[in-house]
């Protein structure tokens, strides 16, 4: 410990941190620019230099280590005339063009400029013009005349992104931030810059010119998409949200969002938003009112129980709905005498819901993933899942972790890999088998599990190794492993290798409440808090084994269900098809035949159970749409309709508080199956690697105009290894035509050294390949 | 430009000798004599950190700091890798001794490197070569084969557990990779930028290891100091600063070169060396050390001995060794707005300071120069500078802004009066 002193204030402090840090802590504000918290330090900008005692010159604040003894002066003479010269330096070539600038209202350079600089410029030469720069559909750098070169962008997308993508070209004062020639910003996290930026330079581009800063309500809210659960700013102005920001969670997002957080907001605005109660009849749609489309509801579920029975019914709730929505709609269901309802609609693998013991979730606070020595991710692409948990991996990385990889296709992930196992869907559950078998030989330990058809390679061996040594270790299974149909097996042998090494075990969970509809009761075989209940089927059941009528909650079923093909064919034969839903899609026009105007989470109240089994409650930030209203006030009144006791609830608190009575949630959680079992044997068929695009996840995404606009979000093509290609008889660069069943889809075929021998990627959830099958089943190709 | 030596670097060396620069010349002229002393011997690495210190040799790259402690401060301990990396990367206006260094003499700095390396433990070692000498660096290329087929690098040289490799690099001619880590950051392959110290090279240098970076002469001055010994080396100078020195000579003398001359001597021998001023003109200001150091008035000068210690005590630095000689036909306004553009080219652009206050001096002088000063000028320039001295990552600022500061206070009046009556005092000739 060092004692220090800053501006007369006295200050013991940790060895090793520096002027900036020690003035933090003791409240002091030091102007800066470059200088940014979870950046490394590049003390270019120079607007934090101080007066220190006895050292001849003013330093930088932001890169000075503190020392025994030292005397701070922030704002002595020395100081603020070093400050007030840097201040000048920044603005003689500035365009001061605050008027029509984006930024006006929340510039740290207009605001330092005001307390650190003079009202006149003894500037009196040219200034400096700089051409704009197309960073691609995110990220507006048009304006890059105000850019002051504190390089925050240039170290975000190298650091934080993993991938440098912007950087500062020539010298001087012909310095110029830009994107790699040629190219655009493509970060999944990219818009991270734009908060970063302390002037105009890098705007938002679907934000630009909409609105001042200052003209918006900032109200707290919490992601939608995936499981990660990042904590948000929505702004919102005139009962329309307008721009999303980061709400700082140290623990879960620190100071950033992925892009897919911050600009799917434009799909809450978007033309398709279902406004007012619709029915079909006549082959037609009919806008209607409220009581007309819950009378109609009411008497086709009667209807079809009547004749079909209850079990004719299934209810499929998209796990992107609040935790209230979903405990109501289990206990709908369950209270009308259905017992069919899923919300894991990806799953292909029913084994599961028959031996999970509780809520499957990550098997760790997010922290301690991310502090763990080892880590074994499982079927996971990372960067299109969860794109923060992937950048703070790649942190972790950096300070020692040693990440191992088993997965389809061998993506870029930015960071060093300790060991990876790259094979087909089909050879998944082998190759985890691999590291068991490697791990009971290290430990010497026993398996009841079969393990003969598995041949321990040199990946397996250095990935068992690795979660062995480790003190701390986790095997993490992503969205390939939990959409896969050996599902159960998969976890069956992370289970093993856990209790083998001491690792812990879990899932990251796919969508932003798919802990929270186990935990509420969305499964077909456990209620609410693991409450027992009469068993149903899942969703994999009610899809092949079609039922008369669905009720789907938030859930685009073509393009969220596992083999949208099936799916769709189970709707279009169902006598009555009732969608709550905020949209009104294309595919939910045709197979649907009631529309229920439901609020997506910005305009309820509600909670969401992030992968980590952290319930995270937020309000409604604007009203609801025209007659839009909350999914759970809609799920009272039907049961009411419907003569359920139980469904006099007065606001989604009491609803969660119902639900909580039940139980303690971080009791609930468990990955623990009752009994494993995996069979080994690899199979050689060509099979397909159909992994949901980041901006396909859901609903709302999948209106937002800009994020379609990106490359991530280009159309899906067939990527195959380029050996297949040549074994196949195929040609790259020319359409070809992929079957699963009746159906065929004609795309464009790509070589991609990445896929793993025997596999076809082909992405779901897209309009273009909703006609195909099972994500991870055999598929035929052919020349086109 | 021909090279007249006399001096521990080029003593013997017959630059009108097409192969001068081989290895076997130099093995003639007794060199690697120092490193086959070292390995026979088996002396302790201190011991040559010792010989070193006590030659008083001080950085021939500009700041002239000790060598010998330099290299002192590396962690001899430190298991992993470690580099020696020689800085060949001259881009100052007015310094041309280490390209002659490599072109006529590259074992003299090979030799020197490689006993760097025994004396600090490190297995390799790099020399950044400016991008502007290309066909020095091919040369050099060449010289370090030599060297790697004679055993003197590589694994086990000289048949001893000692293994050093050698490798060149040449950039691109920006001028700011000659500061010692844009050097560091280019040969990485990235933007040639200074880095922010602390850390120091020494701790965290070449690829984020422990690194010794000295310049060309610096270097290339060890072979001797290690064979003869640091005692002669230091007599070879003076006190403080020991041996011999090259100091480029340029401007309006009429044999411009290299001379390589104790340090101590007067600067009235060395232009007289350099056959005095061309066409008998009056000598007017020199600038004793490269174009970063302060300029000095002629007969300041000519009173001074060329040393750290003597330049220092007038205000300016002995820098590179580069003596820039201006004659009665210099505008010092135009002179100084020819230096301020090369700072405002030069700048790397990542301090504020530096790559906004280039600019703002140049435009000012230029204006000046151009008859369209205006009254605050001046004083403009003064306060911007100071706003820039000491206030940025690496010395550029400073070097951008001592110019500034010297011409304007020795030579004040060719300001005023271009300031005052929009034209110059001096009607300007280039030569
Ligand atoms: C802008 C700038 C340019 C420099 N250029 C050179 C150069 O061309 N050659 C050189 O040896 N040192 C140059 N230096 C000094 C180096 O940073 C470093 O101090 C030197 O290479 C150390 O070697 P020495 O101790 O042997 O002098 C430069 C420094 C600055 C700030
Ligand atoms: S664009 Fe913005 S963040 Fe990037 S260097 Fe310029 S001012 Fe800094
Ligand atoms: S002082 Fe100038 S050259 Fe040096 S780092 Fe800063 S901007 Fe670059
Ligand atoms: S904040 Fe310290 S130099 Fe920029």
């Amino acid at each position: 410990m060092l004692e220090i002193e800053i501006d007369g204030k006295k200050l013991t402090v940790n060895q090793g941190i520096t002027i900036m840090d020690a003035a933090h802590t003791a409240g002091t504000h030091i102007p800066h620019f470059c200088y940014h918290k979870k950046l490394s330090i590049a003390a270019n900008c120079r607007m934090c230099l101080v007066e220190v005692e006895k050292a001849p010159k003013p330093l930088p604040a932001c890169a000075t280590p503190v020392t025994d003894g030292m005397k701070v002066h922030t704002a002595s003479p020395l100081a603020k005339k070093a400050q007030a010269g840097v201040m000048e330096f920044l603005l003689i070539n500035h365009p001061l063009d605050c008027p029509i600038c984006d930024q006006g209202g929340e510039c740290q350079l207009q605001d330092l400029a005001v307390g650190y600089g003079n009202s006149s410029s003894r500037y009196q030469e040219e200034k400096r013009a700089v051409v704009g720069k197309d960073m691609g559909p995110l990220v507006s750098a048009e304006e890059m005349s105000r850019c002051i070169h504190c390089t925050r962008c240039v170290r975000f997308t190298e650091e934080i992104g993993g991938y440098q993508e912007i950087g500062m070209a020539n010298r001087s004062e012909f310095s110029e931030i830009l994107p790699f020639l040629g190219k655009t910003v493509n970060s999944e996290i990219s818009g991270n810059v734009i908060d970063l930026c302390p002037v105009g330079a890098l705007t938002s581009k679907p934000f630009r010119y909409a609105t001042r800063a200052w003209e918006l309500s900032r109200r707290k809210s919490v992601s939608p998409h995936d499981g990660l659960g990042s904590n948000l700013i929505v702004q919102v102005k005139q009962n329309q949200v307008m721009r999303v920001l980061p709400l700082e969670n140290e623990d879960i997002n620190e100071c950033w969002i992925a892009d897919r957080d911050r600009f799917s907001y434009e799909g809450l605005n978007s033309a398709e938003r279902l406004q007012k109660p619709m029915i079909k009849f006549d082959g037609k749609w009919h806008e209607t009112d409220w009581q007309t489309a819950l009378d109609y509801v009411v008497k086709g579920l009667n209807g079809v129980a009547n004749d079909h029975g209850k079990d004719a019914i299934g209810f499929l709730a998209s796990p992107h709905s609040t935790t209230e929505e979903l405990y109501l709609a289990q206990k709908l269901a369950r209270s009308f005498g259905v017992n069919n309802i899923d919300a894991a609609l990806r799953r292909s693998d029913k084994r599961v819901a028959a031996a999970q013991q509780g809520a499957l979730w990550l098997g760790s606070s997010i922290v301690e993933l991310l502090a763990a020595k080892s880590v074994l991710m499982v079927g996971s692409t990372q960067r299109q899942e969860q794109p923060l948990l992937a950048s703070r991996l790649r942190q972790s990385v950096k300070k020692g972790m040693a990440l191992n990889v088993i997965h389809t296709s061998d993506d870029e992930l930015l960071t060093r890999i300790n060991a990876k196992l790259i094979v087909s869907p089909l050879a998944l559950v082998n190759a985890l088998a691999q590291v068991l078998k490697a791990a009971v030989e290290i430990k010497s330990a026993s398996t009841t599990l079969d393990l003969s058809a598995a041949n321990v390679g040199a990946e397996a061996r250095a990935i068992a190794d690795s979660l062995c040594a480790a003190e701390s270790a986790a095997i993490v299974l992503g969205n390939v492993a939990q959409h896969h149909p050996a599902f159960a097996e998969l976890l069956s042998l992370a289970q093993e290798i856990g209790r083998v090494t001491g690792a812990r075990f879990g899932i990251a969970a796919e969508a932003a409440n798919s802990v929270g509809a186990d935990i509420a009761g969305v499964n077909p075989q456990r209620g609410p808090l693991g409450k027992t209940v009469s068993a149903g089927i899942g969703v994999s059941e009610m899809l092949a084994a079609p039922r008369k009528a669905y009720v789907l909650l938030n859930s685009e079923i073509e393009a969220d269900a596992y083999n949208s093909q099936q799916a769709v064919a189970a709707m279009k034969q169902a006598a009555t098809v009732i969608a709550l839903t905020a949209f009104k899609g294309e595919a939910l026009l045709d197979y649907a035949d009631v529309l229920l105007p439901i609020a997506p989470f910005s305009e309820t109240a509600g909670s969401f159970v992030n992968m980590e089994g952290k319930l995270q409650p937020f309000n409604g930030v604007v009203r609801p749409l025209g007659e839009t209203r909350p999914a759970w006030k809609v799920l009272r009144v039907l049961g009411n309709m419907l003569n359920l006791s139980g469904f006099d609830f007065n606001s989604a608190e009491d609803v969660r508080a119902e639900l909580l009575a039940h139980g303690d949630i971080a009791a609930a959680l468990n990955n623990q199956l009752t009994s494993v079992a995996a069979n080994v044997v690899a199979d050689g068929t060509l099979v397909r690697i159909g992994e949901v695009p980041m901006y396909q996840a859901d609903a709302i995404c999948r209106r937002a105009e800009s994020l379609q606009k990106t490359a991530a979000a280009a159309a899906p093509v067939i990527a195959l290894n380029p050996q297949d290609i040549a074994k196949l008889g195929l040609e790259a660069g020319q359409p070809a035509i992929v079957s699963q069943g009746e159906a065929e889809v004609r795309l464009q075929l790509v070589a991609d050294a990445a896929v793993a021998a025997g596999a076809v990627r082909v992405a779901a959830a897209h309009p273009a390949t909703q006609a195909l099958g099972g994500l991870f089943e055999p598929i035929q190709i052919k020349r086109g | 430009m021909a090279v007249f030596v006399n001096g521990v670097i080029f003593e013997g060396v017959d630059t009108a000798a097409p192969d001068c620069w081989r290895l076997e010349a130099y093995m003639a002229r007794g060199g690697y004599q120092a490193l086959k002393k070292i390995l026979d011997n088996k002396i302790p690495q201190e011991d040559v950190i010792a010989e070193v210190k006590n030659s008083g040799l001080r950085g021939r790259g500009g700041a002239g700091f000790p060598t010998g402690l330099k290299w002192s401060f590396m962690p001899r301990s430190f298991p992993g890798d470690k580099y020696v990396v020689c800085n060949t990367d001259e881009g100052e206006p007015g310094t041309f001794k280490d390209r002659d260094i490599i072109v006529y003499n590259p074992h003299a700095l090979i030799e020197g490197m490689i006993i760097a390396g025994y004396a600090m433990g490190c297995k390799a070692g790099y020399n950044y070569i400016h991008g502007e000498i290309f066909e020095a660096y091919e040369l050099f290329e060449e010289a370090l084969d030599e060297a790697r087929k004679a055993g003197l690098l590589g694994q086990n040289i000289l048949g001893t557990d000692f293994s050093f490799d050698l490798f060149a690099h040449h950039g691109y001619g920006a001028y700011i990779c000659g500061e010692e880590t844009a050097l560091l950051e280019s040969l990485e392959g990235k933007k040639g930028q200074p880095r922010f110290k602390p850390p120091f090279p020494a701790s965290f240098g070449l690829y984020g290891k422990p690194t010794t970076i000295n310049n060309t002469e610096s270097f290339a001055s060890v072979p001797f100091i290690i064979r003869d010994g640091g005692q002669k080396f230091l007599e070879a100078g003076k006190p403080n600063n020991g041996g011999t020195k090259l100091f480029s000579i340029s401007g309006h003398v009429n044999r411009p070169g290299n001379y390589e001359i104790p340090l101590g001597t007067p600067f009235a021998t060395l232009l007289e060396m350099a056959g005095g001023m061309k066409d008998g003109k009056k000598l007017k200001a020199v600038i004793p050390g490269g174009s970063s150091a302060p300029v000095l008035p002629g007969e300041v000068m000519m009173e001074l001995t060329m040393d750290y210690d003597s330049i220092s005590k007038a205000g300016s630095m002995l820098g590179s060794g580069a003596v820039i000689v201006m004659n009665e036909d210099v505008c010092m306004v135009k002179a100084l707005e020819r230096l301020a553009y090369f700072y405002h080219e030069e700048s790397c652009g990542q301090c504020t300071p530096c790559r906004e206050g280039t600019g703002w001096l140049y435009k000012v002088i230029h204006r000046i120069a151009n008859g369209e000063g205006r009254d605050g000028d001046l004083e403009l320039l003064e306060s911007v500078g100071n706003n820039m001295a000491g206030r940025t990552i690496c010395a550029l600022a400073d070097a951008a802004v001592f110019p500034v500061r010297s011409f304007t206070k020795h030579f004040r009046n060719e300001f005023e009066h271009l300031i005052t009556h929009k034209k110059a005092l001096v009607d300007h000739k280039w030569c």
